[in-house]
């Protein structure tokens, strides 16, 4: 078992012929077959080189070869378009990679959102992979085993270098999920932890946070409260400097507010066992 | 990316949002002139993009021409936060009843824009919120309708503001909540919204402004990206956001590489963790070619506090060993004449270690390793 996607799910790529978009399709593609499509406007009928089929819209994908999940790998200006698209052609998992959104559009984005059914996961993330089965986004497949560790985090290389450490410790993955670094984001880490907590075959759940926002604190106090499996935790930014954003536009200290130390206290607060660095993650499960 | 107070009130008057009619000024004889057109007395206010300028000495208040000059050529003297002051606004003088809070921001948990207001104004509102954050009334901005009238009605009831101003209220908050959206801010704020002039002719006027943009949708505000004051940035970080770079100016002597924002901001913990001090934060991102790593190389070096380098890097889709051999060309180009320490780690690392090994590099086989040795030869240089 897994969450959010597995070896059923059908995936479509939306920008599949650009740069970014053609070099991951190939990567997902070759990780598992799930990719069933691709979407670039005007370029419809085209089949890839490794026999996708391109079509110009998400609707048409939809009809098609019934889509279901999709990974946006578009330039920032023309994503939040894409991802609109793919919600009203009813794809019930849509995975944004794009970095650099203005934040009001993703206001608006997530406003349009409420109306549909679908889930978001980011933008200016690193999309999810459940080892052997499903990789959507860019999380590399190679440094991923099954099992039943569930990872949730904000960051991209830091995740892989925790996920790294659980595969060497012989410690394998239920699902990796990368929520974004984005101030205004799709889904969070308490819907993730909530969907591990149901997951049968998630036992153990890893939760890397970074400062900026309160998402850790208000998903810590549920945590406390709800999970009974045991968790382990990472804060990225106790050396950061208020006021400025440290990389993900996400991840500044403002007002006091966000600080790593809160994160981390809440974090303690609720029974999940906190890492001093990302390496030792594993030890911290066992 | 912050604009100066008199941008962002010229924005505001664009928006409808009564504002002084004040002049920039470069020198005392401008501000001498720009107080004679004006009237006196006037304020003025040094212009420069820190907090706290008051406290510094960067507010006077001037009665006479003379005067005007004197102070003008005073603050612009000064060195406020360790920004020089470049310019000063010269506004005519107000006659302050009562002042009051007034902003916009985001407010991530709700995923929306909201306006923020309090009765409390002219102090630092953060300040307010740490306090007695029960003086802060809050109301979401709806993406697709803005700010209806009633719900910028509602804060003006809330915060007690006396019934002749909730008319021109609505529309200073409704012009706020659009200059806010129009301009792809992520904070918009008057503070203070003052109460001016005398009972029976008294009115709000908008005494400061304050804005900053949203970086990311500045592709769609060139005249914004224009107002941007260099003094802003260091001038490592600017050559950074040129070459695309994420990178923060730090006061430590280590300096950092890193693929990947949260592993960079883990790595100066670690830094950190073993007693060492990190001289900037960098990213330099998925792909780590050697063009780019060379560009960050340099930037890293041109601070000559950094006594050591440490690089941190996941490789995932891309292969470590194609990393390697971006930081071997790129240390043939920079010629770095600190030492260096790397820790490569992922995909194809047996193969990164075995180039990073015929170069000039001390290597690791952990980030703690690493940080430790870097540590260490940060304190020996």
């Amino acid at each position: 078992m897994s969450i959010l996607a597995d070896k059923n799910t059908r995936l479509i790529v939306q920008g599949i012929t650009g740069r970014e978009g053609d070099f991951h399709a190939r990567q997902m593609h070759a990780y598992s077959p799930i990719v069933v499509g691709g979407v670039t406007p005007g370029k419809g009928g085209m089949v890839t080189d490794y026999g996708v089929p391109v079509f110009d819209t998400v609707g048409q994908a939809v009809r098609e070869v019934g889509a279901n999940a999709s990974v946006i790998y578009v330039p920032a200006r023309f994503a939040p378009d894409a991802i609109m698209e793919a919600a009203d052609a009813g794809i019930r998992l849509i995975v944004c990679i794009t970095e650099g959104i203005p934040v009001i559009d993703m206001i608006r984005v997530r406003a349009y959102l409420d109306t549909k059914q679908s889930l978001l996961l980011g933008p200016n993330c690193p999309g999810l992979l459940t080892p052997g089965q499903a990789k959507i986004g860019i999380i590399p497949g190679n440094i991923a085993t099954p099992g039943n560790v569930g990872v949730v985090s904000r960051s991209g290389t830091l995740t892989y270098e925790a996920v790294n450490a659980l595969t060497q410790a012989g410690m394998g993955q239920s699902t990796i999920v990368g929520i974004g670094g984005d101030p205004v984001r799709g889904l969070g880490f308490l819907e993730v932890i909530q969907m591990f907590n149901e997951d049968p075959e998630t036992e153990k759940i890893v939760m890397i946070g970074e400062i900026g926002g309160s998402d850790e604190e208000t998903t810590a106090a549920w945590i406390k409260d709800h999970v009974k499996k045991p968790m382990a935790g990472f804060i990225a930014g106790r050396s950061a400097p208020p006021g400025k954003r440290m990389g993900h536009a996400g991840a500044i200290i403002e007002g006091g507010m966000g600080t790593a130390e809160s994160k981390i206290a809440a974090m303690r607060a609720a029974g999940i066992r906190m890492a001093e660095l990302p390496t030792d993650i594993p030890e911290l499960l066992r | 990316m912050k604009l100066h107070e008199y941008q962002s009130k010229q924005i505001f008057g664009r928006f409808g949002i009564p504002v002084p009619q004040g002049i920039v000024a470069e020198n005392a004889t401008e501000a001498r002139n720009a107080a004679r057109e004006i009237g006196l007395p006037v304020v003025i206010k040094a212009q420069v993009l820190v907090g706290g300028r008051g406290k510094a000495g960067g507010v006077k208040v001037a009665r006479t021409l003379e005067e005007v000059e004197e102070k003008a050529e005073h603050i612009l003297a000064l060195n406020i936060k360790g920004l020089p002051v470049r310019k000063v606004l010269v506004d005519p003088a107000a006659d302050i009843q009562s002042e009051i809070y007034l902003g916009v921001v985001i407010d991530r948990a709700r995923r929306r824009a909201v306006l923020m207001a309090s009765a409390a104004g002219g102090v630092d509102i953060e300040e307010v919120a740490a306090t007695t954050p029960e003086k802060i009334v809050r109301v979401p901005i709806d993406p697709f309708v803005g700010l209806p009238d009633y719900l910028a009605r509602d804060v003006a009831v809330a915060i007690g503001l006396p019934r002749e101003h909730w008319g021109d209220f609505v529309k200073i908050a409704k012009g706020l909540a659009a200059a806010f959206v129009a301009n792809d801010a992520s904070l918009a704020e008057i503070n203070p919204l003052a109460i001016v002039g005398t009972d029976g002719d008294a009115k709000l006027l908008a005494l400061d402004g304050k804005m900053v943009i949203d970086d990311n949708a500045l592709f769609r505000h060139p005249e914004l990206a224009a107002m941007r004051d260099p003094d802003e940035e260091s001038e490592a970080e600017r050559k950074a956001r040129n070459a695309d770079l994420s990178f923060v100016s730090l006061d430590g002597n280590i300096g950092c590489l890193v693929n990947g924002a949260g592993l960079a901001m883990a790595t100066l913990d670690i830094i950190q963790h073993f007693g060492g001090k990190p001289a900037n934060f960098l990213d330099v991102a998925g792909g780590a070619r050697a063009d780019k790593v060379a560009a960050a190389l340099r930037i890293v070096l041109s601070d000559p506090k950094v006594k050591v380098v440490m690089f941190n890097i996941f490789g995932g889709i891309t292969r470590c060993d194609e990393v390697a051999r971006g930081i071997v060309q790129a240390m043939e180009e920079v010629k770095p004449k600190v030492p260096m320490v790397a820790r490569i780690t992922g995909t194809n690392k047996e193969e990164g270690d075995r180039i990073l090994a015929s170069a000039n590099l001390i290597t690791a086989n952990s980030a703690a390793e690493a940080a430790q040795k870097a540590v260490e030869l940060a304190g020996l240089n």
